[in-house]
């Protein structure tokens, strides 16, 4: 299998290693890029356009460079960049699987880019249709009754969640009584965030020595003062919580909802359903799942969909299809209110429908086939070179330990992802879960090929038997060796005008 | 269908023996069987790619977008303006749309130094010293603004002037059902916001120019804020802000928008681009990403994520923003269409939309039986009042080949107008056109 034959996704950046001078550097005065359309608009002189005590004296320095430069610049900047189109990024959770060019020409389509998010209804029935049909497939994937595409990201997907789960409460009269949102000890930093802005207070539950949630713990931190549970299923050691519908029944038995975290889901297309399981409220990641590029960390999307006990309380205006086959707005008569400027991020929304219409109800059930055994596979071909702390049958991604490395020879889990980039392959999630020491936590993702999968493993097993004195040097070959965190943060630089004053303590 | 997926059934059998298993249905065997979904997602079978691309291209000509033939001259918080071809197939490079955030900054350098770069022309636009890497829109930047602000003063009312654009405060309003902070609405006075005497604010919140385009008083909205102890938030438009003195030379404390203008199209509203400065003071609650300039091992200039004690994933329940994924490709297209312009384009561009619209409001006032909403001067957006209902105004004026502005809402408390705005794209004929067809209209 990992004869040469067979695409691999791994490269070293192509990129020089010469450092680039910021845009700011290249300036030159009186050089510029810009033109604009000839108008015919008559002038005036600037005076009688702005208030005098509000008039700007000089122009706002920005730069001053000319497009060849410009061009340049930010071409040498793309090059010393690593990214999904130039290689596999296994981190776990993250879910960085290749993004087909097909939703990059159906995002700059100009009939959907060239609209304007205030236009009457009349005018937008093609962005209706397609976001209403979004809904509804991502509601048969999930097992939910309707959805909400606004929130534009998975953290502000979590936070409508909870506000969400606060107006059912609220409704129900225990808006007061019911301050507590239990969430696993394996969970992603923005739920315990999120459960804080939704004012509800935290309370966590411990995993079992299986990686799952502790029942019987569960059981004890259960009364009529809890809103909620927060849960990722796959949890984030990649486990699925086999006694979910156990949890969800002692939940519900306490008036409490259930909130699916749906940074997993990749997991579980076409194989299982959030909604059959037992939850409320579901959100999803678009960038990571249905394959919309993370754009450098964003922007992303965070649909939420819900049972239709709380579809009332969706954010508005949902669009709607009406009983004449036309398309419109509909204001949920309970509605939160609104969780974005306009209709969330639609060309984002956009891609993420042309994903799921490309890959269809069969394609997606691959996805997730295939997410799933290259995990596997991973497990089980580096199993005794790694510790694998929970070491039974994983879905999506795989946690690792480098504990054994670090007590043998000091290698720790922070050098093997480091070694990695050397390698060719972007670094897997380190430190997390944080319920796992020296935690390497690997999601391969179904779009690389078992040859790229084969020569991750290989170069992991390298890395293993490497000295850590070695290690301790890498990366060498990317633009930039390894990088002064503590020194950045202790004299903060965060912009060019800082940099010129010497920073600021 | 295309599959995205290279294995091949050989590649599965053999990976399958591998892990012992003889099936991918032995892959579920956690999955209690009362959970497994039998027959599948009911979704259609996938598309071939061009069927893919002939179904959405179906659906954009059932919209009408913007251009020749329906001429815009609709603004309130997302505007059509010129997108230079080099930012087009800058911001399009798949090494910055196909990136992870850049949590390994020795593969990320090219990510963020353009964010660092971002950094500084948003705090340079803005007049405040530091800036943070986006967040999601005008909106969350006003949310996290007022986070920001309650925590910093500990007390939790913050006057909203009722010039924030509607969608904002009402997203707002949403958010501070969690966090149990109190929203004081502020009333306009012919335009401009009329700040009370008594309470205890621990912010205000002003936009500049306000939602009826008019200039607020940034100089008094400061001293009514110092009256106070409490922070002064403005939400700026950062096309006028080629124009007019900046929010940090106010003293505004924050300054926030919506950075849609600078690189990205009307995209039906989003990804848009929230966009967050304040003064060094405040950086410890600055919500979200910051890049900082430091060195690598050798030596030499790198730039990294930095403060991220502030962030979630490290304070977790304590941290006082969930954000997480926000808007780094947008930044970057922000930055390089900022760069594009440079010192003296972006004076060059707010001048061409503040004469446009002067222009074109001259037009319409001309008009019989249209008024002005309000008085106070405006920039590059202003809201008359027709005779007409100005929705039925909107409508009929599809007909005639323009999207004629954004009727107002009841919340900013100015009763009926239409809000129309001008950027550098609208040519003299198009506005001369635009005006007689109101005319015709309001009839």
């Amino acid at each position: 299998m990992s004869g040469p034959a067979g695409g691999r996704a791994t490269s070293i950046p192509l990129m020089g290693r010469d450092e680039e001078p910021t845009v700011f550097e290249l300036s030159s005065t009186g050089r510029r890029a810009w033109s604009f359309r000839t108008t015919g608009v008559p002038e005036w002189p600037e005076d009688e356009l702005v208030p005098a005590g509000h008039r700007r004296d000089e122009p706002v320095p920005l730069a001053e460079v000319s497009e060849r430069d410009l061009v340049a610049h930010f071409t040498r900047l793309s090059h010393r960049q690593y990214s999904v189109d130039l290689g596999a990024y296994p981190l776990g959770s993250c879910t960085m699987k290749y993004n087909p060019k097909l939703c990059d020409d159906v995002a700059a389509m100009a009939g959907l880019a060239n609209v304007h998010p205030a236009a009457p209804v009349a005018t937008i029935q093609g962005w209706l249709e397609l976001l209403v049909e979004l809904g509804e497939s991502l509601c048969a994937i999930t097992g939910m009754h309707s959805a909400t595409l606004q929130p534009p990201a998975g953290a502000a997907g979590e936070l409508t969640g909870l506000l969400l789960m606060r107006a059912w409460h609220r409704d129900h009269g225990e808006d007061a009584t019911r301050r507590r949102v239990i969430i696993p000890d394996s969970a992603h930093g923005t739920n315990p965030a999120s459960v804080t802005l939704g004012g509800y207070e935290v309370t966590t539950v411990p995993s079992d020595d299986r990686g799952c949630v502790d029942v019987a713990a569960l059981r004890e931190r259960l009364d009529t003062d809890v809103a909620g549970i927060m849960l990722t299923n796959p949890n984030t050691l990649g486990l699925f919580e086999e006694d979910i519908l156990e949890i969800a029944r002692s939940v519900h038995e306490v008036g409490g909802l259930l909130y699916y975290d749906g940074a997993n889901l990749n997991a579980i297309l076409g194989v299982t359903r959030p909604g059959d399981m037992g939850f409320d409220i579901v959100h999803m990641n678009l960038h990571k799942t249905f394959a919309v590029p993370h754009g450098g960390g964003g922007p992303g999307a965070g649909p939420v969909a819900v049972s239709e006990r709380l579809a009332r309380y969706l954010p508005g205006p949902c669009p709607v299809r009406l009983a004449d086959g036309t398309f419109g707005w509909h204001a949920p008569d309970r509605s939160i209110g609104r969780v974005h400027s306009w209709h969330g991020n639609a060309l984002a929304l956009a891609r993420a429908a042309s994903y799921i219409v490309a890959n269809g109800g069969d394609g997606l059930q691959q996805v997730s086939e295939v997410a799933v055994l290259n995990a596997n596979w991973l497990r089980h071909r580096l199993r005794g070179v790694y510790d694998v702390p929970f070491d039974r049958p994983n879905m999506h991604e795989v946690v690792f330990s480098a504990t054994n490395l670090k007590k043998a020879r000091g290698l720790r889990a922070v050098d093997v992802a480091k070694r990695l980039l050397e390698e060719g392959f972007h670094a897997p999630t380190v430190y997390f879960p944080l319920i796992v020491d020296e935690a390497l936590m690997v999601e391969p993702t179904e779009t690389e090929s078992p040859e790229t999968v084969a020569a991750l493993a290989d170069a992991m097993e390298r890395i293993a038997q490497d000295s850590a004195d070695a290690a301790h040097d890498a990366p060498r070959t990317t633009p930039v060796g390894r990088v002064d965190e503590a020194r950045a943060a202790r004299q903060l630089i965060p912009t060019f005008d800082a940099r010129r004053s010497g920073g600021a303590d | 269908m295309p599959s995205y997926v290279p294995h091949t059934d050989a590649d599965i059998a053999a990976m399958l023996a591998f892990c012992g298993l003889s099936s991918i249905d032995e892959l579920w065997e956690t999955i209690p069987s009362a959970l497994r979904l039998a027959g599948g997602l009911d979704i259609a079978p996938g598309l071939s790619e061009p069927d893919t691309l002939a179904r959405f291209e179906r659906l954009g000509a059932a919209n009408r977008a913007c251009g020749p033939d329906l001429v815009c001259f609709a603004g309130a918080g997302a505007y059509d303006h010129e997108i230079p071809s080099a930012i087009r197939r800058l911001a399009n490079r798949t090494e910055f749309v196909t990136a992870y955030t850049p949590y390994q900054p020795e593969v990320a350098q090219g990510v963020l130094q353009a964010l660092f770069e971002y950094q500084t022309l948003v705090a340079r636009l803005t007049g405040l010293e530091v800036a943070n890497a986006s967040l999601y829109d005008g909106a969350s930047a006003c949310v996290e603004a007022v986070n920001l602000a309650v925590a910093a003063a500990g007390r939790s009312t913050v006057w909203v002037s009722r010039g924030v654009h509607p969608t904002w405060r009402e997203t707002m309003r949403t958010f501070a059902a969690g966090t149990g902070h109190d929203l004081v609405d502020v009333d306009l006075v012919d335009g401009t916001t009329a700040w009370p005497a008594g309470g205890e604010p621990a912010a205000l919140l002003v936009q500049y120019p306000n939602h009826l385009g008019c200039v607020e008083d940034l100089a008094a909205a400061r001293a009514v804020a110092d009256a106070h102890g409490a922070m002064l938030l403005v939400a700026v438009d950062p096309v006028a802000a080629g124009m007019l003195r900046s929010a940090g030379d106010f003293g505004a404390d924050v300054a926030v928008g919506e950075g849609q203008p600078f690189g990205t199209p009307l995209s039906f509203g989003g990804p848009y681009l929230g966009l967050f400065a304040c003064r060094l003071e405040h950086v410890r609650r600055l919500p979200g990403r910051l890049v900082g300039e430091t060195v690598d091992a050798d030596g030499r200039r790198a730039y990294v994520t930095t403060l991220r004690t502030r962030e979630q994933d490290i304070r977790r329940e304590k941290a006082s923003s969930n954000v997480c994924t926000n808007q780094t490709l947008i930044a970057v297209t922000c930055a390089i269409q900022l760069a594009w312009l440079g010192t003296g384009g972006l004076r060059e561009l707010a001048r061409r939309c503040a004469r446009g619209a002067r222009y074109a409001r001259d037009g319409l006032l001309a008009l019989d039986g249209v008024e002005p909403v309000a008085t106070a001067p405006t920039i590059r957006e202003f809201a008359v009042r027709p005779p007409v209902d100005s929705a039925t105004v909107v409508d009929r004026m599809l007909e005639e080949g323009f999207l004629a502005g954004v009727p107002l809402d009841e919340s900013v408390g100015a009763g009926d107008g239409l809000l129309v705005a001008v950027t550098e794209r609208r040519t003299r004929d198009e506005i001369d056109a635009y005006v007689a067809a109101v005319e015709r209209v309001i009839k």
